[in-house]
Formats: C-alpha cells, sequence, structure tokens
C-alpha cells in the first residue's frame, strides 16, 4: 500500500533541496503581507463561443421563442432571473448565488472584433484586450494589469491549466500551474534529484516549487510502494482527464492560492462551440462553469469570497436562430458572467437590442451594445483601484470606461 | 575551445544517440546541411496542395450543413465534416509524429535544429483546427529547403505562402484605389498586420529604422498577394494598391502592381544592416546563450553583410567561434527539443513511435508537451515560442517534464534501458559524477532513467 508524508515532512524535504530551494518565494515563511492588494479578481475564458442567449434566455424578448424553436422550447419553472431573463436548467445550481446578490450578467456584449467570427482571432483579441492585433502589442491584458501595479511578486497572479495563455503573457511575473500533473515518486528518488539539482539553483528551485505544488493540489507525492504500485499510479495520472474532474481540481487550487497570497487568478474552461445538438452539449460546460463557481465559493470561505470578483467571458456570442442541426453558429453579442461576494449582484447588466430581424447584428446575431472589456475594467477598477487613465491607456488602449456599471458592492 | 563531437550533438543538434554517430568537425555539420534530404524522405509530410482538396470538400459539407433547409441533407453534410475533420486532426498527430521523428533519427541534426529555428523565426498558426494540420507543409515548402541558403530566398517563399498569407490576414488585403475597390465600391480596405511583422519580426527587427509610414507603404505594397483553395497562390494585380511605393526612402513599383517589385522591396530589407544583426543575434541566442557574447554577434553581423545574407557562411562563422564550444551548457531545452533529445537517446525508431498508434501519440506526445508549456506548433503569436530560459524554468514545466520522464521511456520501449548505460548513451563518456550516481543508486529503473532525463546535464545544451 501507499502511504504519503505528512505536509510538514515533505515541505522540510523539498526546503532542503538546496539553498535554492530556500530562496524560492513559495518556501519562504509566509510574511502576509504579500501582495499590493486585498481584493481577489478571477478572470475565466470560456473557450469557443458561449451562447449567451441559451445560457441567459431573454424570456421576455416576444422573438426569442420563436428565433429558437428547438433550444428554446418551454420556459422551466424556478430559474426565472428578473421576469425577463431566465437560467438555463444546467445554471440551477448557481439559484441561491443569484438570490445572494453574489450572480449576475452582462448581455448584449461583445469585444470589438467583428465579422471574421474565428475562435483563434477573437481568443487572440479578448485576451489581448485590443480591438485589433495589427499593431505590434504582444502581452495579455491581465499582465499588464500586473505591470501597471507595484509589488507584485510571482505569487501575487497564477495561470492555472496547462493551456498558455495569452491573458497573462507579458514582462510581469505571473505563476503557472496544472493541477493535472501528479507526480509520484519514491523516497530515493527525491533524494536523488535533490542531489542531481545541487548544480544548478534556478533548475533546482523551480524542480523544489514543483514538488510543493504538486503535494499540495491532491495526491501525495512520495509514495512508498512497488515499482507496479508507482507505475499504475503515474499511468492513471498520465490519462486526459478532458472527461473528468480537472476543472474542480483547478477552481480547488485557484480557491486555495486566493486564500493565500495570490490576488489574481484566471483559467480556461473549454466546450462552448455547439454547432449541433446544443441542447445536449451545452449542459456539460454549464454544469462545469456552476461547480466551478461553488467550489471557488466554497474553498475561499465567507471572508475571502466576499473580497472576491469572478468574470467570465468569452471570444464571442452565437447566432440568434437556430441552425439545421440544432445547433448555433458563430455570432456577435453574447452574455459576460459575474460571480462572487464582492458582487453587486442579483442583476443583468446592459441594454437590451431586441431580436426582431432589424435589430440584429448583420440580421444574424444578438446587436453587441456594449464592450466587455469596459466591464472587465470597471471590475479592476473596483477591485484594486487602478487609475482609469492606466485602464483605458495601458490595459485595455483606447477603451472609453464611461459611467461606472457599479457592479461591486 | 575546441570542436567537441558530443557537443556538436548537445548543443548544435538534438543530443546524442546510440545509434547515431556525432560530426567529426565542423565541415561535417556544415555538409550535412547542402548533402541530399534523405531524412524527409524516410518520413514524408504530404504537401500542402494534396491538402487542397479535402479542405473544399470540407467546407463546402460545412456550408450545406449551415445553409441547407433539407435535414437529411444537413445531416448527410454533417457526417461528412465530422470524418473529414478526425482525418485533419489525425493528419496533424501523424506529422507532430513525423516532425520529431526527423529530428531523433537524423544522422545531420544540426539541419533539423536550424529548420525548427527558422519554422519559429517565420511562425505561422493554422486558422482553423484544419488548417493547423498544414503547418508541417508550410515548413517543408518555405522553410527547409531554404536553411542552407540565402536569407532573402528564405524569406519571399515565406511572404508568399498561403499559410503566411492567411495567418497574417494579407489574403483580406486589398489596396483601398485598387481596381476591385473601385469597382465593388465597398469598404475594402489594407491590413497591415503582414507587412508590420515582416519589419518587425522577420527583418529589422522591433527596434530596427522603420516607422509606421513604412510600414504602410510596405503594406500597400504587399496588397494582390491572394490565396484561394480552388487555386492555390495567387498574384492579383486588381487588387494592388497603385504604385509607387516608399519604404525606408526606397521606391518600389509602379502604377500597376508587380510580383518582382514585392520581390525587390523584400530582398532589400533582407540585405539591409539592421536584419543582419537582428539575425546574428537570434542565431547567437539560439543556440549559445541568453546574453551571447556581443563581439560575436557582431562578427556574424559582418559576415551575414559582406555575403548579403548568405546563411551557410554565417552558420559556419558561428561554428567557428571559439565561444561555440564552451563546455558549460547554457540554454535550456525547450520541452519540444527536451522530448526529441530524450526519444534520441533512447533510441525511438520510427517504426516503435508509429507503434504507439494515434491514442498513444497523444497520450505520451501530444498532451504531455501541451502540459511543459509548448502544445505542437501553437505559440502564442507571430512571436513564436521565447528564447529565455526563465520562460522554461517553471514549477509547472519541471512538474510536467518529470512526470513525462517517468512514463514516457516504459510506455514507449515497454520497459526503460538500464540507466547505467542511459546515462552515458544521453550524456557520453564524461557524464556528471553526481547524474551516474543518481542513475545507479535510484530504486528502480523508470527513477533512474528519469534522473538522467531531469539532470540539468540533459535539460541544457
Amino acid at each position: 500500500m501507499t502511504k504519503s508524508l505528512s505536509r510538514r515532512g515533505f515541505l522540510a524535504r523539498a526546503a532542503a533541496l538546496g539553498c535554492s530551494a530556500a530562496a524560492s518565494p513559495l518556501l519562504t515563511p509566509v510574511s502576509l503581507a504579500a501582495g499590493p492588494w486585498d481584493n481577489r479578481l478571477v478572470v475565466i475564458i470560456l473557450r469557443g463561443g458561449l451562447d449567451g442567449l441559451d445560457a441567459v434566455r431573454p424570456w421576455g424578448d416576444p422573438d426569442f421563442a420563436a428565433a429558437r424553436p428547438r433550444l428554446a422550447q418551454r420556459r422551466p419553472d424556478g430559474l426565472d432571473l428578473n421576469g425577463f431573463f431566465g437560467l438555463h436548467p444546467a445554471l440551477a445550481p448557481l439559484m441561491p448565488l443569484w438570490q445572494a446578490g453574489e450572480l449576475g450578467f452582462v448581455h448584449a456584449v461583445s469585444q470589438p472584433y467583428r465579422d471574421k467570427r474565428s475562435h483563434f482571432d477573437g481568443q487572440d483579441l479578448l485576451e489581448a484586450g485590443l480591438p485589433s492585433l495589427g499593431d505590434g502589442i504582444r502581452d495579455g491584458w491581465l499582465n499588464r494589469m500586473l505591470q501597471t501595479t507595484p509589488g507584485v511578486q510571482t505569487e501575487t497572479a497564477y495561470a492555472i491549466g496547462s493551456e498558455t495563455m495569452l491573458l497573462t503573457k507579458g514582462a510581469a511575473p505571473v505563476s503557472n500551474w496544472s493541477p493535472d500533473v501528479d507526480i509520484t515518486l519514491s523516497a530515493q528518488g527525491v533524494r536523488l534529484l535533490e542531489m542531481t539539482m545541487r548544480s544548478d539553483p534556478a533548475l533546482g528551485a523551480a524542480m523544489a516549487q514543483a514538488l510543493v505544488l504538486a503535494e499540495n493540489d491532491g495526491d501525495a507525492v512520495v509514495v512508498e510502494g512497488s515499482d507496479d504500485d508507482m507505475m499504475s499510479m503515474l499511468q492513471q495520472d498520465m490519462k486526459p482527464r478532458a472527461a473528468g474532474k480537472s476543472h474542480l481540481r483547478i477552481a480547488d487550487f485557484a480557491a486555495r492560492q486566493l486564500v493565500g497570497d495570490t490576488r489574481v487568478v484566471s483559467f480556461s474552461l473549454g466546450g462552448w462551440d455547439t454547432h449541433a445538438r446544443q441542447d445536449n452539449r451545452l449542459k456539460q460546460p454549464l454544469d462545469r462553469l456552476a461547480k466551478v463557481l461553488l467550489r471557488l465559493k466554497e474553498g475561499c470561505g465567507q471572508v475571502v469570497w466576499g473580497r472576491t470578483t469572478v468574470v467570465a467571458m468569452t471570444e464571442f456570442g452565437r447566432t440568434v436562430r437556430e441552425n439545421g442541426t440544432r445547433g448555433t453558429d458563430h455570432g456577435t453579442g453574447g452574455a459576460m458572467i459575474l460571480s462572487g461576494g464582492a458582487l453587486r449582484g442579483g442583476k443583468v447588466f446592459g441594454a437590451w437590442p431586441g431580436l426582431a430581424e432589424a435589430d440584429l447584428y448583420a440580421r444574424r446575431d444578438l446587436m453587441p451594445l456594449d464592450d466587455v472589456r469596459r466591464y472587465a475594467a470597471w471590475a479592476i477598477r473596483g477591485s484594486f483601484g487602478l487609475e482609469r487613465s492606466h485602464l483605458e491607456h495601458t490595459v485595455f488602449p483606447g477603451l472609453e470606461m464611461g459611467d461606472d456599471p457599479r457592479m461591486l458592492l | 575551445m575546441r570542436f567537441d563531437p558530443v557537443l556538436a550533438e548537445i548543443r548544435f543538434g538534438y543530443g546524442l544517440s546510440p545509434d547515431l554517430t556525432p560530426p567529426s568537425g565542423v565541415a561535417e555539420m556544415l555538409a550535412g546541411l547542402i548533402g541530399p534530404d534523405d531524412i524527409i524522405t524516410r518520413f514524408p509530410i504530404p504537401s500542402m496542395d494534396s491538402f487542397r482538396e479535402d479542405l473544399l470538400a470540407y467546407r463546402a459539407a460545412n456550408r450545406t450543413v449551415r445553409k441547407s433547409t433539407d435535414k437529411a441533407e444537413a445531416e448527410e453534410a454533417s457526417k461528412i465534416t465530422k470524418s473529414l475533420g478526425r482525418d485533419f486532426y489525425r493528419q496533424r498527430v501523424r506529422i507532430t509524429g513525423q516532425t520529431l521523428m526527423r529530428q531523433v533519427n537524423s544522422p545531420t541534426a544540426f539541419r533539423e535544429r536550424l529548420v525548427s529555428f527558422w519554422k519559429d523565426h517565420f511562425t505561422v498558426r493554422g486558422k482553423s483546427v484544419n488548417f493547423q494540420a498544414l503547418v508541417g507543409s508550410y515548413v517543408d515548402e518555405a522553410i527547409r529547403p531554404f536553411v542552407a541558403g540565402r536569407f532573402e530566398e528564405m524569406l519571399i517563399a515565406v511572404v508568399m505562402h498561403p499559410m503566411m498569407l492567411m495567418y497574417l490576414d494579407q489574403t483580406q488585403s486589398i489596396g483601398p484605389n485598387s481596381a476591385f475597390a473601385r469597382q465593388k465600391n465597398k469598404a475594402q480596405g489594407l491590413n497591415e498586420n503582414l507587412a508590420r511583422e515582416v519589419l518587425e519580426l522577420h527583418t529589422l527587427g522591433v527596434d530596427g529604422p522603420y516607422t509606421q509610414a513604412d510600414v504602410r507603404e510596405l503594406a500597400e505594397l504587399l496588397t494582390g498577394l491572394a490565396f484561394w483553395l480552388k487555386t492555390g497562390f495567387r498574384y492579383l494585380p486588381n487588387r494592388a494598391e497603385p504604385g509607387p511605393e516608399t519604404i525606408l526612402g526606397q521606391s518600389y513599383g509602379q502604377r500597376n502592381g508587380r510580383l518582382q517589385d514585392i520581390e525587390a522591396a523584400l530582398r532589400d530589407l533582407a540585405r539591409h544592416p539592421a536584419t543582419a544583426r537582428h539575425i546574428a543575434g537570434k542565431l547567437a541566442v539560439h543556440f549559445l546563450s541568453d546574453t551571447p557574447d556581443p563581439a560575436l554577434v557582431e562578427r556574424l553581423t559582418g559576415v551575414y553583410l559582406d555575403t548579403q545574407g548568405d546563411l551557410l557562411a554565417v552558420y559556419q562563422a558561428l561554428l567557428e567561434a571559439p565561444g561555440a564550444w564552451d563546455p558549460v551548457l547554457a540554454n535550456i531545452k525547450p520541452p519540444q527539443d527536451f522530448m526529441a533529445s530524450a526519444m534520441r537517446g533512447l533510441g525511438v525508431t520510427g517504426s516503435i513511435y508509429t507503434a504507439l498508434g494515434h491514442k498513444g501519440q497523444q497520450r505520451l506526445v501530444v498532451t504531455p508537451l501541451h502540459r511543459m508549456g509548448q502544445p505542437w506548433d501553437a505559440p502564442g503569436g507571430p512571436d513564436g515560442w521565447p528564447e529565455q530560459d526563465e520562460a522554461w524554468i517553471s514549477p509547472q514545466g519541471m512538474a510536467a517534464r518529470l512526470q513525462w520522464a517517468l512514463t514516457f521511456p516504459s510506455g514507449v520501449l515497454g520497459a526503460p534501458p538500464d540507466p547505467r548505460e542511459f546515462v552515458r548513451a544521453c550524456l557520453g563518456p564524461d557524464a556528471p559524477q553526481d547524474v551516474a550516481f543518481a542513475a545507479e543508486a535510484a530504486e528502480n529503473r523508470r527513477e533512474g532513467v528519469a534522473l538522467v532525463l531531469m539532470s540539468p546535464a540533459f535539460q541544457r545544451r
């Protein structure tokens, strides 16, 4: 059978991985003075184009049901938001958050990207925070936000997941961890690894941090067992977790960091590109999103959750009308999902353009009436008090923030 | 500091292989760049043209799925898009393997390193999942034949290749005063994306002596470069902005657009001193260290200018520089190279790799690369993958490497090799003592092999 070392014992062992490890920020005694702010911001990129009209359904619009004969057959009970909008059934577990004012939406929004409707370009622009990519800016808006703030340390911001995110790419330090990476090593293996890394402080420090993070994100690193036992654990760990609980591990890891010194967390969730059988296919990603938000709240605890704002955004919305395969195609306007104890929720922000054909963008898509970047900018301003001029010139160059939508408490 | 065959493989190739003899000197390394390119016949990658038919079929079926009102017809088309989409993805995984196998099995690995270097210098990505499968074709068509020639030939091939035209939006760029724009009377416009990257990334460099006006003029000159799935690459003068255009003070073109004017401008940019310095610096950083000796960069710049960008001469100067053979290893191998060199050390042949099957290749190669932070052919932007070591020395990256090092060798070979032999096979006869000790003292073969792969002597080059 396998036996895990105690956390304390392991930390001591990891700290013993040479002087390099002692210099690592994760292994120094927690100073509590870390981070320039006290509030927390979580940014979730919903990759693939969330159908905002299905997630947050405008039942009050006279043209909605007709545009969605198979996706919006019957208005379900108990999911009404404000008389006009209602939730998708897969988001039902979030109703308590809505009632507590910890869930909100912005509807009929998009980034400035128009017409081409490409996932790749759309996601790049969304993460770059720019209206177009041609002007040579190569970092992400979340990183630029960190660049403008003094006192940012490695653990202030975390990009979670194995995906490389443009959102957090740039000059400011951002830690990266994927809870999907599990390591299983014998105690002897750890000792030998420590020895071979001694000649290389930079590699040694990263390896030591890796072992500490891996030890604390679920399964223990150091196990005593036969080689066959360990191999089977490793093989288990190597299996793709796409169909598994990767999202929950990400949420748990995120919450654990937010309770500590981390103030900004970002990760992505996929599965939104519902061209066919959307009635069935959208359930799973929405269910995952709901579970992620609930696990974040649970993991953060009351105090930290009370200081947390979650912003979930997608590269574009989807066509208003269903297509021939019970799905929807790439569109323009869509919905942004907000959550957190710091949110002034229980509200759908933004104006409503209507779904009559003449009201649509290019006669096919929900008309975006506002810019997702404006809401992201106000979430940053509300959370961290960044100067408006910084936000309009550096974080989101050229953005006009306009009036405060007063999203945060 | 003199030529060393072990360093030649580690620093300028994909590491030592139990089956291949390292080069005997600089002359042999250079000869390997111009000799017959046998490895591409052993591990072929289909041409872009060979994909066109399937891409057209996909597009037609996709249109039917979206537009058709006939349910049966739409479902039939949907089956076609699904099956073609699956084929494209399988091709992509297969081509990933072919590229890796060239790196792992080539007797002239320096050539593969250069192909990979230039592929990154001229980064493209497919704009859709299907087109992502075509990056390997692009490399074989626009990069590989030119790595030992004059830089300008590669630049021209790249700028005219459909993958680059699509990636940097050139296919959408139309001269605002072109015949086409006037006929259509629509708000057709210029797209500066390719022009900007040609100046900033491909030639002069971000600190180069160009202005926004140069970007705009080059963008105007590039109008007319086009690509259609049905016809392939085309130059369409009726989309070209009427010239002439002035770039860095030089005038190019006449009233009517001509392909040779674009070529002339690209040749001049390729021969510019700022381009020479940019390329020299990048080569030195890539092969030697994040902070190369400025005198060496100066020397490479000089050779580049003297030879009008003869890359073979520049490589020769690089390999003949004393600093090239400094026994202290500096650069960290990025994940793809880490993986390729591990496979080379393990002696993974094409048939061993193929035996993993599509699923096995995904599980043991594609997903782990993702976790190490370098998903295949998917850098974040046109500036390619980072060169700085810090970008790769992260806890996430190291954890993913360790996880892979513990599983891949037995996954691919059935059982890991004897670590005591493996340490010499990978690190040469002078393997560091601590690594040799760890390989011997490990509890089992699996951990012993992983310890060798994770050692600084293996991860750096």
